[in-house]
């Protein structure tokens, strides 16, 4: 239906667009007098004005209908017979509701279900009927307030570079729009978790096992209930886990990735750079849920063999063995940060030192690599937050229970292999289970963002160093 | 210490510096051979399929069906007696125990390979004719050599009666090795030699295409604007900050993003490629701009200059002369966005996609999987086979995105212009 709307609303406006700079053309002739710009811009700007408000009505109706239809429906649902049911309650009716419509309910019908489905069928074709009313009317007011304008030889180029300008923008604010609809989202469950379990408890609690965790309206827990209930979301144990696991990957990652980026700049010749660059950065394109595999299927399984064989006692889903597969994966976003970073090191200060009787290496580790290094600390940290965020390799081989260790050789678990844990499969919404993954996303959003923007500083700096 | 002896110690670190720069580059490359070839050991199995050859007669009398009979009424007929009696015929077998073992050589889904093999061959009704029926994952397993068959009868699912069998089947050569098409065009299913990617191939191709038309015209038209109209204002410093951000952000975070506000607020579809292809859009969002202004930039200013000072307004010298030498080098950063979006799980994890879907989907609002998350799936399956399927499906998903990347480039080295 919307899609048959918007191929009407195309057809219209692309002939609004050939009627346009016909009718330009025949005025501007009959009167003698010269158009005010070319006539194709007469034609997009009736086209412009006609299309653009249909499609936004279009989509702004198609993403908030549902929501209001669900409004109006539990709105009569709890004014009627069913007021004594909870939200939860009123939702799953809704749902049954939902799919009696569809006509693939399974259950006894009862009469508020019966009655509901009609109401929303009538609902349904009420909004269908409005929908395209507004929409023609929309659509004929704006192409009608274009023509006058048009006929009346207006700037149309003037007029359509704004349009053009405003289209823009709009697409730009995109990305403010796409932050704050994270915050949003993140903050408005957080919140509602933070009601129940105090922040700090949440922040410094030592005991992580949201399994445990009951499910009760916040206002009528006991103190003792409480007492449990924060030894079910205490975080730490997954910030240690995080922050470990992260450490054995920039072990990993950092000395291979910065030799490798060195010698690329430094001692590569241009066939061996033309070649290795690549190939390392293959590293980079493959998808994270491949390394978790290998980490899972082969290199997990391998620790533990080889740990058997010395007597000593390795998980199979070790914090080494996610560790490991995850400083691989950063490897290259060292190397070739690093590879740029030291390019960027003007040729002036590595001749300086080759004069006074340096050798190569001497070079570079007395003179470029001081002063790349606020790009290379920049492109450490991006790798940081990049270990911290990285989901597929430690859900996959990285352990679930929360302990906290310092031993590569048991199993850890991280923020984000929690938060997969809490959402994967069904899931009920108002549980502080539920609520806590968004809490931990929250605390991870905000410490990537300030890696990211620490990082970002000193790369910034550095760049202006030398440009 | 002489002279000669600090120069040689300084010539000696020198070598060593050098040393761990080359094993350093070595190393990176080899785990990546290391990696691709423990996926391809692994996952080339799974490319072909274990038939066994069996003799079907197709009674007309038996089956209580008519002489010339529509598909509609072979559907219906019930063709599991005679499934059983051919495969009964296959072996010599005592007793209850014993024809259960030979049954269960066969993949559960006998009775339908016979039905659809009469259907589409409606000539051998009574006749007689050999089907190659497939093998269970075990037996499949088993001829791929796979199989650990010296371990105690009581420590393996195969009995050593079914061994028995095998070796009497491979003798009279009734075991053969097809291609295995099911792994293109089946969806997901629990038993391995039937499970297959066609499912999560739609879902991710349905997905791509809701990310690419989403995020290209978002992200070229966002990046016009910042590169070339952009006035130098706190507006535009903030969203350069939160574009700058957003390409750091980790990929589940947007997989929250997915849950809380398109799941959770405006009740899209759960588990539908829509979902995931507007949460990906919004991930590759920033990615895309960021290779997009730097094409944009790459366009040197004169040809902005020219075309201003023979009269064109600003927005006809960009629409008309900047925009179209940036296209290629867009056109490679969005391939390059997207094949990291089509690599993508953690996201579609959070927004449901995980669920077990056996049905292709057949548009974008229908529940499906996609490759990446298919390939976590299986691996958290125990069957030997789910093993080789999901090396399988990292091939196939590795495919697509080395041809994406290798076409960006080509893009970029084919149709990009050098300025300096």
């Amino acid at each position: 239906m919307n899609l048959a709307i918007l191929l009407l609303v195309v057809l219209f406006s692309t002939s609004c667009f050939f009627f346009g700079r016909k009718k330009i053309i025949k005025i501007t002739s009959e009167n003698k007098i010269r158009p005010n710009a070319l006539p194709d811009y007469y034609g997009y700007y009736l086209a412009l004005w006609c299309a653009i408000p249909a499609v936004l009505i279009l989509a702004l109706w198609t993403v908030f209908e549902p929501t209001i239809i669900k409004a109006i429906i539990i709105n009569n649902l709890s004014s009627n017979n069913l007021s004594e049911l909870n939200p939860d309650e009123l939702n799953l009716v809704y749902q049954q509701i939902i799919a009696l419509y569809a006509g693939n309910f399974t259950g006894t019908i009862t009469e508020e279900i019966r009655l509901g489905a009609e109401n929303y069928k009538s609902f349904l074709s009420i909004a269908e009927g409005s929908k395209i009313v507004i929409l023609i009317s929309f659509l004929m007011f704006t192409t009608l307030y274009a023509y006058k304008k048009l006929i009346s030889n207006n700037k149309a180029r003037e007029e359509v570079e704004k349009i053009v300008k405003a289209v823009l923008f709009t697409c730009s604010l995109v990305a403010i729009l796409t932050t704050i609809g994270i915050i949003f989202s993140l903050l408005f469950e957080s919140i509602k978790f933070f009601t129940t379990i105090n922040i700090f408890d949440f922040l410094f609690g030592t005991s992580w096992s949201p399994q445990r965790a009951f499910v009760r309206d916040a206002s009528t827990i006991t103190p003792e209930e409480y007492n449990e209930l924060k030894d079910a979301f205490g975080s730490v144990p997954l910030f240690a886990g995080t922050a470990f696991i992260a450490f054995i990957a920039m072990i990993v990652a950092v000395p291979i990735g910065l030799f490798s980026g060195i010698y690329l700049a430094e001692y590569a010749s241009k066939k061996v750079r033309k070649y290795s660059k690549p190939i390392i950065e293959i590293l980079a394109g493959i998808p994270t849920v491949v390394y978790g595999f290998f980490a899972a299927l082969t290199v997990g399984p391998f620790f533990r063999e080889f740990g058997e064989r010395f007597g000593l006692e390795v998980s199979s889903e070790s914090a080494l063995a996610a560790g490991l597969v995850m400083g691989v994966m950063i490897i290259p976003y060292i190397s070739s940060l690093s590879d740029d970073v030291i390019n960027a090191v003007p040729q002036s200060l590595r001749d300086g030192s080759y004069a006074v009787g340096a050798t190569k290496s001497e070079t570079i580790k007395k003179v470029v690599i001081p002063a790349a290094l606020p790009g290379i600390v920049g492109s450490v940290l991006l790798a940081v937050s990049r270990a911290i965020g990285e989901t597929m390799i430690v859900v996959m081989a990285a352990g679930l229970a929360a302990r906290l260790t310092i031993n590569p050789l048991e199993s850890t678990t991280t923020i984000t292999t929690q938060i997969v844990m809490i959402l994967i499969g069904d899931q009920e919404f108002d549980s502080p289970k539920t609520q806590s993954a968004f809490a931990l996303g929250l605390t991870l959003f905000f410490a990537t963002l300030i890696l990211n923007y620490i990082a970002l500083r000193f790369v910034k700096k550095y760049r202006e160093k030398y440009e | 210490m002489s002279k000669e002896e600090l120069l040689k110690k300084r010539y000696r670190a020198e070598k060593r510096f050098k040393f761990y720069g080359l094993t350093s580059v070595i190393l990176a490359i080899l785990f990546v051979l290391f990696l691709v070839n423990v996926i391809f050991s692994k996952g080339k199995g799974a490319f072909s399929r274990t038939t066994i050859s069996v003799e079907v007669d197709f009674n007309t009398e038996k089956l209580e069906i008519k002489n010339n009979p529509t598909n509609e009424e072979i559907q219906d007929t019930d063709f599991y007696d005679l499934s059983i009696e051919s495969l009964l015929n296959v072996y010599k077998t005592k007793g209850l125990k014993e024809e259960k073992d030979l049954i269960r050589i066969f993949s559960p889904d006998y009775e339908f390979e016979i039905k659809n093999f009469i259907i589409e061959n409606k000539g051998f009704l009574n006749k007689t004719t050999i089907i190659e029926l497939t093998a269970s994952d075990d037996i499949d397993q088993l001829n791929k050599g796979n199989y650990p068959r010296h371990l105690p009868e009581e420590r393996r699912r195969i009995s050593d009666f079914q061994l028995l069998i095998y070796d009497k089947l491979v003798e009279d050569n009734k075991i053969q090795k097809t291609f295995n098409t099911f792994l293109f065009t089946n969806g997901d299913s629990r038993d391995p030699e039937l499970a297959g990617v066609g499912g999560s191939l739609l879902g991710s191709f349905f997905t791509i295409i809701v990310t690419l038309l989403l995020s290209f015209p978002i992200a070229i038209l966002a990046s016009i604007y910042l590169e070339e109209f952009a006035p130098k204002n706190r507006i535009t410093d903030f969203i350069e900050i939160n574009i700058n951000n957003l390409a750091a952000v980790p990929s589940i975070v947007f997989g929250l993003l997915g849950l809380g506000i398109l799941l959770g607020t405006f009740d899209f579809p759960r588990s539908t490629p829509l979902v995931a292809g507007i949460t990906l859009a919004l991930m590759t969002l920033p990615r895309i701009i960021i290779p997009c202004r730097a094409s944009l930039k790459a366009v040197p200013p004169s040809i902005r200059e020219g075309a201003l000072a023979v009269g064109a307004s600003k927005v006809q010298s960009v629409t008309h002369h900047v925009v179209p030498l940036a296209i290629p080098g867009t056109l490679s950063g969005t391939i390059i966005g997207l094949a990291q979006a089509l690599g993508e799980t953690a996201p579609l994890i959070l927004i449901g996609m995980v669920a077990f879907v056996v049905d292709l989907p057949s548009s974008p609002v229908d529940p499906s999987a996609s490759l990446p998350v298919q390939v976590y799936l299986w691996s958290e399956q125990a069957e030997r086979g789910f093993v080789e399927k999901t090396s399988a499906t990292i091939m196939i998903l590795l495919t697509f995105l080395i041809t994406m990347n290798a076409f960006a480039v080509y893009l970029r080295q084919k149709f990009e212009r050098r300025w300096s």
